[in-house]
């Protein structure tokens, strides 16, 4: 089943009176359940494709569908409620939340987004820093935890709301390798437990491999897809 | 909402020092405000208090052009015995009338047989004037407080007429008046009492009986010139006024409009102006007031904004609608001016208590006034109301901005 097909699908920047494209006619499919990699050198546009798969940003030309809907037309709102019930995010500095622990962390997107009773976050919250090994570690703080232990928090809080995507920009970049191996395996490990697709995006090679569907971007084109149907 | 201000306070606590000083900028101006608005009603209350207590009345009845020319204490514009009559059926009928005075007023000349100088009298019968301005028998300051103010023969004099004609309690005077025919008559009075100027029109007066001041100017019936009303309830001047206006309307003079006219206490005396000019100062501190906790909180929540530029961009992005940044925003906004409240409100009534145990005295004109100030329960929540409301106003900016921020350009901000 494809979670997300992207068409044609271009996005160009506005810089003064040029436009400069970042995405040149791309196509893919994601199926549900796998995990993908955009990988590709500095500029090359993942970052800008993850963007527009997690309905951040409105391609300027084709067509973009995710989860069965056609995510260019989704107002601001709709595009955050969207991205609150179907979307996951770990991004590459962690961007946790430093007044809040690693717990409340990972409770905040079903404050915020999700509306559920206190026990059944509980339940959740619990299950979820259990998966990623940060029992232990829920009344910390941000700045009391390593960039791994971050991490952890970091997917589990993108999992929490049980989305059927996550989107990971470069999330291993701030970590080292060893560090970095461990996140992917916890990423994979999730996968195989929620059944959550992964997408991410790294430029290096060590972490490239970890993927089992890998699409490789240069200048805004999709040169080559490597595993999964085309 | 709950966690939404949870949040907010979490993160007014990440900067205790800043937090801490603006909430003491907003308890400052709040303190300010508060005992500003205590000290400035307590000494318009102990000022209103001493006039209309001691002369004035909460309002008075005049026939019509009296008031126009009351400096000259003119004896052809008395109230006739028709329109006392209907005055007083008026005012005994009428349940927020306390008491009421009638008065003569008239100017007459005042001998201790060496010199003479000139005086301004209120013809009065002692029972009605002391229940209208119970606070003049406070003002004898030599002589018999008790008894009746004045018994027939006996007369009132200012201080400054005592002093100056150096006469004194037990002397024997005489006045001498013009009536309203120009003819003049003069008897003996002894002085009673000595009394203690105040501030305002009549501050300065002698009084005599009424009979006495009838007999003195030759008056054939009984007329006068004022009816000073005591009202219940001083807060109901204003309606009463209209009230007993409306029914007095009907006494009509030769040109068919109404004969009497009717005055409350600030529209007889120019310490109104004084007690307008406090209510503007009270105004301007408000003014002042809303301009700190503008500047500081709108200063404090758009560097809030500025500094968490990449955590909007997070939130955003794992979908917490624009609504509820907006929220988390304000909310800080909010807490900061509950905090910069609750606080000026606890150092202002502790200060008013403090004030209430030891208070503050100080000459003003020739009297000393205390200050018992009160804060009412109406002043607090107006300025908590105010500062909270200020507080959510100037953090709506800020948080209108951290709302629409575009989660791609936050979240690579560095």
């Amino acid at each position: 089943m494809s979670l997300v097909r992207a068409e044609r699908l271009e996005k160009s920047y506005r810089v003064g009176e040029v436009d400069v494209p970042a995405i040149r006619g791309v196509d893919f499919n994601i199926e549900a359940g796998a995990f993908v990699a955009f990988v590709g050198p500095s500029g090359s546009g993942k970052s800008t494709l993850l963007n527009l798969v997690g309905c951040l940003d409105h391609p300027s030309a084709g067509r973009l569908t995710v989860l069965d809907t056609e995510v260019a037309s989704l107002s601001r709102t709709a595009a955050a409620a969207f991205r609150g019930k179907n979307l996951g995010f770990v991004f590459q500095d962690f961007n946790l939340v430093p007044v809040l622990s690693a717990y409340e962390n990972i409770e905040y997107p079903l404050l915020m987004v999700r509306h559920l009773t206190p026990a059944q976050r509980r339940e959740r919250v619990e299950r979820l820093l259990a998966a990623v090994g940060m029992t232990e570690q829920a009344d910390k703080r941000p700045d009391q935890l390593s960039g791994g232990q971050k991490q952890r928090v970091a997917v589990a809080r993108a999992l929490v709301s049980e989305p059927k995507l996550v989107l990971a920009d470069e999330p291993t970049a701030n970590l080292d390798h060893d560090t970095a191996h461990r996140i992917l395996e916890l990423m994979k490990s999730m996968r195989d437990t929620f059944g959550t697709t992964f997408v991410f995006s790294t430029h290096d090679p060590k972490v490239m491999a970890e993927a089992e569907v890998t699409f490789l971007l240069e200048d805004g084109r999709l040169l080559e897809q490597n595993g999964g149907a085309a | 909402m709950i966690s939404t201000l949870k949040l907010s306070l979490r993160n007014l606590l990440r900067y205790k020092r800043r937090t801490l000083l603006t909430s003491l900028l907003i308890t400052l101006g709040v303190v300010a405000m508060l005992l500003f608005v205590a000290a400035a009603g307590s000494f318009k209350g102990v000022m209103i208090g001493q006039i209309t207590d001691s002369m004035l009345g909460h309002l008075q009845i005049h026939r019509r052009g009296y008031t126009a020319s009351i400096d000259n204490l003119p004896l052809n514009l008395n109230m006739q015995p028709r329109a006392l009559e209907k005055a007083a059926a008026v005012l005994q009928a009428d349940p927020a009338v306390a008491a009421f005075s009638t008065r003569i007023k008239f100017g007459a000349m005042f001998s201790n047989y060496a010199e003479t100088t000139s005086i301004r009298l209120n013809g009065i019968d002692s029972a009605a004037e002391d229940a209208t301005a119970p606070a003049l028998r406070g003002r004898i300051i030599d002589g018999d407080k008790t008894g009746p103010l004045v018994a027939p023969g006996q007369i009132l004099i200012p201080e400054l007429i005592a002093k100056g004609m150096k006469v004194k309690v037990g002397d024997t005077v005489v006045l001498i008046a013009t009536n309203q025919d120009g003819s003049v008559n003069g008897r003996n009075f002894t002085i009673r009492g000595i009394l203690e100027p105040v501030t305002g029109p009549g501050g300065r007066d002698g009084y005599v009986d009424i009979a006495d001041a009838t007999e003195l100017l030759r008056m054939e019936k009984q007329q006068a010139m004022e009816i000073a009303v005591r009202l219940k309830d001083l807060g109901q001047a204003k309606a009463v006024n209209k009230r007993l206006e409306a029914a007095l309307a009907e006494l009509k003079n030769k040109e068919d409009k109404p004969a009497l006219e009717l005055h409350t206490w600030d529209q007889l005396t120019p310490f109104a102006n004084i007690a307008n000019m406090l209510d503007l100062m009270t105004l301007f501190i408000r003014v002042m007031l809303v301009a700190i906790v503008l500047v500081s909180v709108m200063n404090v929540m758009l560097m809030a904004v500025y500094e968490r530029i990449r955590e909007i961009g997070t939130l955003a992005a794992i979908g917490t609608p624009p609504s509820r940044i907006l929220g988390l925003y304000v909310g800080e906004g909010l807490l900061l001016g509950l905090l910069g409240a609750a606080l000026g409100v606890a150092i202002s009534l502790t200060a008013v208590a403090a004030l209430n145990i030891w208070p503050l005295s100080f000459p003003f004109a020739r009297q000393i006034v205390v200050l018992t100030p009160v804060i009412s329960f109406a002043d607090v929540a107006t300025v908590t109301a105010l500062v909270i409301g200020m507080a959510v106003l100037a953090s709506l900016q800020p948080a209108w901005r951290a709302s629409r921020m575009d989660p791609i350009v936050a979240l690579r901000h560095v």
